[in-house]
């Protein structure tokens, strides 16, 4: 498994599509943490990074679907997935291993807006007033989200050769487990399902670790959830 | 035993790829594995490898199930796909370091046998380009560099010659011959002066159906009937032939030139000479056409073979 992380990690790295995605990511949440006058922090006054946090997620909906989109489809197009399975490893070394490979790729695009902790616990007043808690909770539950939208575009990679085709799906389905589900909570029709649409929803255990407490739940949940997906991609590969 | 098919059946649909198929392949023997396109010999040596699963029936390698072994199966095989898929975005050494490693090769380990395959399949010239900047005759080396690496005991390769130009098919058999000493080897082509060339064995598929199994010598023996060209200086009437008794088909190429093709295997030469003699035709030559390996395929394998 580390030496299929390793190889796919080298080809991040050494093509485009790692660089344009944290650039892109950085950029945008730069913006609007910064500079939009809707959603910057000093135009709004209080000393806390919610913009980051409440735009991130966005912004990663459709940033990593471009970083997996390839992972699977292009093996499955060019037929070097035959050479890769061929080898003694099993389905589920594989696909940890390129999951993992998207997973650090992402997270190296966000680990840099930790500056943003130090510039805003600088312009507190008091300095330092800011909440440290919510902020760590946010980031362990932006780190395990990314996790799931990771798991989901390897899945959606698998069902195609077209990457395309993967990036739209992957796409859709990171935006119907994050917000979809919440918003299908909110129909009238079917009321009393809500608590369980709201359960199952992403957002949900996403919000309540940004809130300081990292309830053991929430990431158990999610956890499971990247697991589940990445199992389903294991089974779909077997079929090929 | 180092291959053993027994029972063998994939089926896609309601379409049989594969269809009750059963051979061996004892160690250190080099097996052509025959058939026209859609055969069913690509799909054979997918199971063998452990890249599809069969429907019914099972393959053994060195004794060991692809049911239930599969990955210890996975190590002790080399395997060269058709069309030889590769990562083109990657250097040739980064490629076959990569391929190493799955099968624990680290270290300087690693790198002897990369300096080694490399010079086996004569790949030094070439080996610090990205292997999409390769021409395909030497992709094809690179993967059989890969197929080779980790020495495997039974090496499986699908169609290697296809796509190649002349010179680069030699080459590359040249190599397969090379290397599989010492190796069990199992080979899929529709080329059969290629199993002339390399192989001590022939097994023959078709619609996913064993139609022979023989040594080479053996195939060639068989009662595929003969032809035989017969030139003339001057042109002959067409119906001259009517009275002579032995079964034969004319196919009329010109005038003057005329082939014979009779369904037995026994010597006709003599016969056709002694009516040719008495009709007092203005002979030239009556040439005897070798029977190739492409004549017992067409043979085994036409459509209409019953009728």
């Amino acid at each position: 498994m580390l030496n299929i992380f390793g190889k796919e990690l080298a080809e991040y790295l050494s093509s485009l599509i790692a660089y344009i995605v944290i650039a892109v990511f950085l950029t945008t949440l730069g913006l609007l943490m910064w500079v939009f006058p809707e959603t910057n922090v000093l135009d709004y006054g209080y000393a806390d990074m919610s913009t980051l946090f409440t735009m991130g997620p966005f912004v990663l909906i459709f940033l990593i679907p471009a970083i997996t989109m390839k992972s699977f489809a292009d093996e499955l197009k060019t037929g070097s997935f035959e050479i890769l399975v061929v080898k003694p490893v099993s389905i589920f070394q594989i696909v940890g291993g390129k999951f993992l490979a998207a997973w650090v790729i992402s997270v190296i695009a966000i680990i840099p807006t930790f500056t943003y902790y130090f510039s805003i616990a600088n312009l507190a007043s008091p300095r330092g007033n800011i909440d440290t808690a919510g902020i760590t909770g946010s980031y362990v539950g932006l780190f395990i989200l990314t996790a799931v939208f990771t798991a989901i575009g390897i899945f959606s990679s698998t069902l195609t050769k077209n990457q395309v085709v993967s990036f739209v799906i992957a796409a859709f389905l990171s935006f119907l487990l994050y917000s979809g589900l919440n918003s299908l909570a909110n129909i009238n029709v079917w009321s009393s399902l809500s608590p369980v649409l709201t359960y199952l929803s992403v957002e949900t255990h996403y919000a309540s670790l940004g809130r300081g407490v990292i309830d053991s739940r929430d990431i158990i949940y999610l956890l499971s959830l990247s697991g589940l997906i990445l199992f389903l991609a294991s089974l779909n590969l077997k079929r090929h | 035993m180092s291959i053993e098919v027994t029972d063998l059946t994939k089926t896609y649909g309601t379409q049989k790829a594969v269809n009750n198929l059963s051979f061996t392949i004892d160690k250190s023997e080099i097996v052509g594995f025959l058939g026209p396109n859609g055969a069913g010999k690509s799909t054979t040596l997918k199971i063998a490898t452990g890249y599809l699963s069969p429907s019914e029936g099972t393959v053994k390698i060195n004794g060991l199930d692809i049911h239930s072994d599969i990955l210890a199966i996975k190590k002790t095989i080399g395997y060269l796909p058709e069309h030889n898929p590769l990562y083109h975005d990657m250097y040739v050494h980064e490629f076959l370091r990569y391929s190493g490693k799955f099968y624990g090769l680290n270290g300087s380990r690693l790198k002897e046998r990369i300096s080694q395959v490399i010079s086996m399949c004569q790949l030094t010239p070439e080996q610090n380009k990205k292997i999409g900047q390769l021409s395909k005759g030497y992709r094809q080396r690179v993967g059989l560099a890969q197929a080779l690496l980790h020495d495997p005991e039974v090496l499986i390769l699908d169609e290697p010659t296809t796509g190649l130009d002349p010179n680069q098919i030699v080459e590359v058999r040249e190599l397969i011959k090379k290397v599989s000493k010492d190796k069990t080897v199992i080979f899929s082509t529709h080329i059969m002066q290629e199993v002339q060339a390399i192989c001590d064995r022939a097994i023959i598929i078709n619609k996913g159906t064993k139609v022979a199994d023989h040594s080479i010598d053996d195939l060639l023996k068989l009662n595929t009937g003969q032809s035989l060209e017969v030139e003339f200086e001057t042109a002959v009437e067409d119906g001259i032939f009517a009275d002579f008794d032995v079964p034969h088909k004319i196919k009329k190429s010109s005038a003057v030139l005329l082939h014979f093709e009779f369904e037995s295997n026994d010597e006709m030469r003599p016969v056709l000479m002694k009516f040719i003699a008495e009709k007092g035709l203005p002979l030239i030559g009556i040439k005897k056409k070798e029977r190739s390996m492409e004549d017992v395929f067409n043979f085994l394998t036409k459509p209409e073979k019953d009728a």
